[in-house]
Parts: structure tokens; C-alpha cells; sequence
């Protein structure tokens, strides 16, 4: 059973076609960087998989679970809101520009989520929180508030906010992008601590070395198709023109 | 007239002055969070209405408002209402005019609010209720605070029309006892009283304020 499927994802604002034909599927603790020109519809991509847009064609599967069916003509049929909701815990997502919760302390923005969306009690959802902040490295700044902290270590919040709801797949949309090169590599130290703790991975991302290393699976997409897919030792000494080209301005 | 007879009238007025205001604050700031919503819904006719009820709230008198909802059962039924009408239909027309005008601050700070509060709520779970009152309403009140303390201190200037239909309240006793005694002290009166409360309201929206600098 794959944890996240995806087929023949079609998707326009407008007239303007960002997705079309769009499939893949991933596999528990495997991690998929999906990489490509600014445009290119790899954001899209993602909202689209987390229900912050909607698709207009294809389907999406988490863990055997349709959130969205296909009708005969290939068009997008959501499930009810009851059984998209259920499915939803499935997965997280973190974002390029964090949106933490400004009026909430650090701990409290994990916290809050579990106390009032998985009604856990107040004790077991500080529990949860303060280990993931341990492991962040974020110990002694729980009653900080997301002002008082860098980029890089807003985002690690935003990664235990996102660990703390127990997600089978975590989405990344170039969590990165926002941060010094500094603070880049700390985030993408947590990422690849996840990755060895086999957390099942969405990222998109400018850090090609980064894909290159951590990723189990490379998906290249321009204008809104996938170009080529495949290992990362296959994509990055790829002969396919468009590829060589992409990559090459990052040597 | 003496000073003391003078301000023990008159301090029945204020009491009913306070009263205007508020009970108008009680009504009104609900009253303007529902409308703002009717006025950002996504279903054009309640919008549309929505805009046309503000944009005649604000484009009309509040005086003339007052008079309407006041003199409106009669002329328009040939109902006489009760004794306590007068106070009613005050809290009415102000809080008609003022949940316009809160509606409109409310409206600016939804809409300055960065999508991604809502995106990251949406992923996180919360329903769209526990969004807006939990994420995304305490962010909005801390945005419109400057704008609300304006408003609020227009309103306790604004108690003063309550005198055009004749309501004992603070400025309606005093313009009486300036012209019963022909003296202007009464006004004097008055003047201090409009500014140590506006004094007091300035003071307790700047707490307010203070204590929502937590944060950024």
C-alpha cells in the first residue's frame, strides 16, 4: 500500500493550465524531493495534495484512502468534508514562510493543535511538545514568541507543530527558500535526521544537493508536467536536455 | 442657581450619558462583527445589501437616524410606544450607526490578516469556527485597536445627541439649566466631564494595547 498516491492531477487557475497529468505515488519512510524552475507548478503540486487547492482532475490516495475520487471523464470528485477531515490527519505540511502563531508562546503553538483539535489532555500535549522542542534543539525557548526567534528556528517550531499531530507523510514547500544559507542548513539537518528516523517525506526545494542526498526519489518538473523522474543518481547525470540545463545553472 | 444644586443635577445625566454608551458598546460591537461578515460573505446579494445599509448609516446624519427609529412606530404603524421607548430607540439608532462604522474596522483588520494563518490553521485541523476565534480574531483585535479607540471616543462625544429627542441625559440637563439661568457654567460642566471620560476610555484602550504588545 502506498502512503500517498497521486494520478493523472490536472489543475488550472483560469485559463491557464499549472498541472496536467500529473502522477506519482510514494512508499512508507521513502522520501520524494520534487525539484524545478520557479513556475513550474511544484508548489501546486503540493497544495493541491494537502486540499489547499482544489484539483480539478485526478485523484489522491493516502494510506488506501480515497480522498479523491475520479469520475469517468477523468474529472475530480472530493470525498464528504467528514471523511476528507479523517483523512487530513494523515498529513502535515510545512511551510515555506512558517506561519507559526504570532499570539501564541512556542510551546503553545504545538500544544494548542493537540489540546484542541486531538482533544488530548493539557499534560500529554506538553509532553508531546516539550520532546519535540528537545529534539529541535528549541529546549529553552518554549515561552519565547515567534518574533523573539531566527528563521531557521521558527521553521524547527513549525516542523514540531507539524511532527507533534503524529503525520504519516510530511509535506515540505521549500522549506527553506525564507533562510540565510546558515540557517538552511539547520533545517535541512532536521530533515535528514527525519529522514534517517524513516518519516515519509514530500520536499520542494532549491537545494539540489540536498535532493541529491536525502532524497530516495527525484521527480523534475517544468510547466507544469514532470519532466523525468527517477533516482536522484539518475536525474542528476540525466542526458534529458531540459534537465542537464536546469541543473547545470546550480553548478 | 448654585454650582452644587447644578452638579447634582446634572449627574443624574451622566449616569443615563454612561448608560448611552454603554449599552451601545455592548450591542454594537457584536452587531458590527455580524455585519462585516454580511459584508465580506461570498454570496453577492448579502454583500451588496451589506454595503448599501453601511454606506447609508455612515452617509447619513446620526441625528436624523436617532429621530427616524424614535418617531418610526408612529408615523410608519401609528404605534405609540412605551414609556422606556425613548431609551430603546436610543441604543437602537446608535447602535445601528455604530455597528456600521465597527463593522468597517472589523472588516479592514479580517482582510489584513496573511492567508497563511488560515492555511496553517486548515492543515493543523482546527475547524473554520475555532479559526477565526482562536487564531485569527485575538490577531484582528490587536490590529484595530487605534481604529476602534477613534471610534469609541466619537461615541462618547456622540451620546450628546441623544438631546434631539429629548433624552435627560448629561447635555440635554445642562443646555436646560444654561438657559433657565442664563449662565454658561453648566456647559463648563459638561465640557470636563466629556474629557475626563474620554480621558479614562483613552486610558483603559492604551492597557489594552500595552498588554497586547506581547507580541508582534
Amino acid at each position: 500500500m502506498y502512503y500517498l498516491e497521486i494520478n493523472h492531477l490536472r489543475k488550472s487557475f483560469g485559463d491557464l493550465e499549472v498541472l496536467s497529468d500529473i502522477s506519482l505515488t510514494l512508499e512508507q519512510g521513502k522520501v520524494l524531493a520534487i525539484i524545478g524552475p520557479s513556475g513550474s507548478g511544484k508548489s501546486t503540486l503540493l497544495r493541491c495534495a494537502t486540499y489547499l487547492e482544489r484539483m480539478d482532475g485526478g485523484d489522491l490516495t493516502y494510506l488506501g484512502e480515497k480522498a479523491v475520487n475520479m469520475d469517468e471523464k477523468g474529472n475530480s470528485v472530493y470525498a464528504k468534508p467528514a471523511k476528507l477531515k479523517e483523512i487530513q490527519q494523515n498529513f502535515g505540511l510545512v511551510f515555506q514562510n512558517f506561519n507559526l502563531f504570532p499570539h501564541f508562546s512556542v510551546i503553545k503553538n504545538i500544544m494548542h493543535p493537540l489540546i484542541k483539535v486531538q482533544k488530548k489532555s493539557k499534560e500529554e500535549a506538553k509532553e508531546i511538545a516539550r520532546k519535540l522542542l528537545e529534539k529541535m534543539g528549541l529546549s529553552e525557548k518554549e515561552n519565547s514568541y515567534p518574533y523573539q526567534l531566527s528563521g531557521g528556528q521558527q521553521q524547527r517550531v513549525s516542523i514540531a507543530r507539524a511532527l507533534a499531530l503524529n503525520p504519516k507523510v510530511l509535506f515540505f514547500d521549500e522549506p527553506t527558500s525564507a533562510l540565510d544559507p546558515e540557517l538552511t542548513g539547520e533545517i535541512l539537518k532536521v530533515i535528514r535526521e527525519l529522514a534517517s528516523e524513516h518519516m515519509t517525506m514530500v520536499i520542494v526545494t532549491h537545494e539540489m544537493n540536498f535532493a541529491k542526498n536525502v532524497a530516495d526519489y527525484v521527480i523534475f518538473m517544468d510547466k507544469g508536467v514532470i519532466v523525468e523522474e527517477g533516482s536522484p543518481d539518475q536525474i542528476f547525470t540525466s542526458d534529458n536536455p531540459r534537465t542537464k540545463e536546469f541543473l547545470g545553472k546550480f553548478d | 442657581m448654585n454650582f452644587e444644586t447644578m452638579i447634582s443635577q446634572m449627574t443624574g445625566g451622566m449616569t443615563e450619558t454612561i448608560g448611552i454608551f454603554a449599552w451601545t458598546l455592548v450591542f454594537s460591537l457584536p452587531f458590527g462583527l455580524l455585519i462585516a461578515f454580511g459584508r465580506m460573505s461570498k454570496y453577492k446579494w448579502l454583500s451588496t445589501i451589506v454595503k448599501l445599509y453601511i454606506s447609508i448609516m455612515r452617509g447619513t446624519p446620526l441625528m436624523l437616524q436617532l429621530l427616524v427609529v424614535f418617531f418610526g412606530p408612529y408615523y410608519l404603524f401609528r404605534i405609540s410606544m412605551g414609556g422606556s421607548w425613548r431609551f430603546i430607540s436610543i441604543i437602537i439608532g446608535f447602535t445601528l450607526n455604530y455597528g456600521a462604522y465597527f463593522a468597517e474596522i472589523f472588516r479592514s483588520g479580517i482582510e489584513s490578516m496573511p492567508i497563511g494563518q488560515y492555511e496553517a490553521a486548515k492543515l493543523l485541523g482546527y475547524s473554520r469556527i475555532q479559526t477565526f476565534f482562536m487564531i485569527i480574531f485575538p490577531q484582528v483585535i490587536k490590529r484595530i485597536l487605534p481604529a476602534m479607540a477613534n471610534e469609541i471616543i466619537t461615541l462618547v462625544k456622540d451620546t450628546s445627541l441623544a438631546f434631539s429627542i429629548a433624552y435627560m441625559e448629561m447635555f440635554t440637563i445642562a443646555k436646560q439649566i444654561a438657559a433657565a439661568n442664563t449662565t454658561f457654567v453648566p456647559f463648563v460642566i459638561a465640557a470636563v466631564f466629556y474629557y475626563v471620560f474620554n480621558l479614562l476610555v483613552a486610558g483603559v484602550i492604551g492597557l489594552m494595547e500595552k498588554k497586547l504588545n506581547y507580541y508582534h
